[in-house]
């Protein structure tokens, strides 16, 4: 990668929202990169929206904390309306389908609506929503190899849950296969 | 002794520093939870027990600190940690181990405040940690870490300064830095040596006489004989002043900051120099000692200083006495636990050159 690649993750608290942002950082380590992830802790963790900010570098990143984004991955409304106008310019804006109701309008962004949850529920497991929007995410930014994210996940995951890392992978596939298919057919 | 090379890790701030502490060999830890900086506590309280580390939750911070007070006092390697209102309920303790001169170390994940304040990440509580918080003439050795490496490492380093100088030593740090995760090569366990202590009140052997350790001089000789020797430890500890600098050769206009401003002022400094502003930025990373000649420096080639702090502005103060009006010096500040944002400082850059060339016409 040349330069670096600023990432804010947003949703309510409950869907894996710090997660996501932790395993792309973790992967982006195991492939040699600067990495820094900044969660939101304060009240909102508590009950309400849920955030963190992941900026993955070739070399040495400045400030963690930043306003202006090359990507957000917005899995609620409040999110999208957040996030959507600290975009830079031909930033993507990646939302959950079935969460939002007012999608984004920005012109000069790549907008993608991706039914992550009622995919997640026709695999039998809600809770891998996170992971298929990961999965679409990097097929659009391909920040990190698909490797390096399993490898990050059999380093996260505590070993009980290990046998949860197949039904991850193949969240991820299925996100990936969302984006191909939206490409494909829906226009965008 | 063969050491397998540390793989790095990614983790966030406070648990990198908890993780430290036990690699630095500390015998103790005592302290009371606080946001944000309560897994350090639960760190240690899951993972002490594999390093015969003393974990204990004491019932105050007040009593936290009396305890490492006693079993610093004994010799032993000890550390506790809060945030601001915590810090605040330590400071009698930090005063009366400044005056006995017990090595120890303590951290201050600073939230915003005065009182109760917010959670948030400020740097409020630069005064308390660098002037001296607590009652008396002393003065800790403050060392600023501005990322989760320095996390890490500072805890090594606070221990190292703490033990030669017999300070106590204290690490100003804030919520964001120990809620992030970065990228982090933990140094290996067992790798900073334990010095002699012949002062430790360890019991009286027959070829020696007693150590007292004590904050209490009454005669007012004395006293001020105590006072004399503390004030030579802190003149001897200004040869400890540590900065570092980005670009400060050329700067026009050079930016003071320390921790997470720092960092945000770095990326301040690459917005104005893309625009053709040549900005640098100086960092304290030793608060006390300050790095005033490191600051003067600087600031002789530049044409403005710009100190920003997640504060009113109170580092500013030392930077002012460093610079000795032969340069203006401004300031940018957030405070309630808002992280000022590059852009911001980028437009007080922009204000300072604009305001400067208007001078020079």
């Amino acid at each position: 990668m040349q330069r670096s690649h600023e990432i804010i993750f947003a949703g309510f608290g409950g869907q894996g929202i710090l997660s996501m942002g932790q395993i792309l950082g973790y992967a982006a380590m195991i492939e040699g990169k600067e990495v820094s992830w900044m969660p939101s802790y304060g009240p909102e963790m508590r009950g309400g929206t849920a955030n963190c900010i992941v900026i993955i570098s070739p070399g040495r990143i400045s400030s963690p904390i930043i306003t202006q984004f090359d990507s957000a991955v917005a899995l609620n409304q409040p999110s999208v309306e957040k996030f959507e106008k600290r975009l830079k310019s031909n930033g993507l804006m990646m939302y959950e389908e079935s969460t939002v109701i007012t999608p984004p309008t920005r012109e000069d962004l790549r907008i993608l609506s991706i039914p992550a949850v009622s995919e997640a529920i026709a695999m039998g497991k809600k809770q891998v929503a996170n992971m298929i929007m990961l999965g679409a995410f990097l097929s659009v930014q391909p920040l990190v190899r698909k490797e390096s994210v399993m490898d990050a996940l059999s380093k996260v995951l505590p070993e009980r849950h290990h046998h949860l890392l197949p039904l991850n992978e193949q969240a991820l596939d299925v996100g990936k296969g969302l984006v191909s298919r939206i490409e494909a057919g829906v226009a965008h | 002794m063969s050491h397998k090379p540390e793989q790095p890790r990614l983790m966030k701030g406070n648990e990198a520093l908890a993780e430290s502490a036990l690699r630095a060999g500390i015998h103790a830890y005592f302290g009371y939870p606080i946001t944000p900086q309560s897994e350090i506590l639960e760190y240690l309280t899951e993972h002490g027990r594999q390093y015969g580390c003393v974990v204990l939750q004491a019932e105050s911070e007040i009593a936290a600190i009396n305890m490492i007070y006693g079993a610093g006092g004994a010799g032993g390697r000890v550390m506790t940690s809060s945030s601001s209102p915590g810090i605040s309920l330590m400071q009698e303790g930090l005063s009366y181990m400044a005056c006995a001169e017990i090595p120890c170390l303590v951290v201050n994940v600073n939230r915003g405040g005065p009182g109760l304040g917010t959670i948030q990440p400020a740097q409020g509580d630069y005064f308390q940690a660098t002037k001296g918080g607590g009652h008396g003439d002393y003065r800790l050795i403050v060392l600023a870490p501005s990322s989760v490496q320095e996390m890490a490492d500072f805890v090594f380093e606070g221990f190292r300064l703490a033990e030669k100088y017999r300070n106590p030593a204290f690490i100003l740090t804030d919520g964001a830095l120990g809620q992030m995760m970065e990228k982090v090569i933990l140094p290996p366990a067992g790798s900073l040596p334990h010095p002699e202590k012949p002062w430790a009140t360890v019991g009286k052997p027959k070829h020696r006489e007693r150590n007292i350790l004590t904050s209490l001089h009454i005669e007012s000789e004395k006293m001020e004989k105590v006072n004399h020797r503390l004030q030579e430890k802190y003149t001897a500890l200004q040869r400890e002043a540590r900065h570092e600098a980005f670009q400060t050769d050329d700067a026009e206009v050079l930016l003071v900051a320390y921790g997470l401003s720092a960092r945000i002022c770095q990326k301040a400094m690459e917005l104005a120099r893309e625009k053709g502003i040549r900005a640098g930025v100086l960092r304290p990373i030793t608060l006390y000692p300050f790095p005033s000649k490191a600051v003067a420096g600087a600031a002789e080639q530049a044409s403005n200083v710009l100190v920003v702090e997640l504060n009113s502005g109170q580092m500013i103060e030392d930077v002012k006495l460093a610079v000795n009006g032969r340069r203006p010096v401004h300031f940018k500040g957030r405070m309630g636990g808002i992280i000022i944002s590059p852009e911001e400082v980028l437009a007080e850059i922009e204000h300072i050159v604009e305001h400067t060339q208007v001078e020079h016409v």
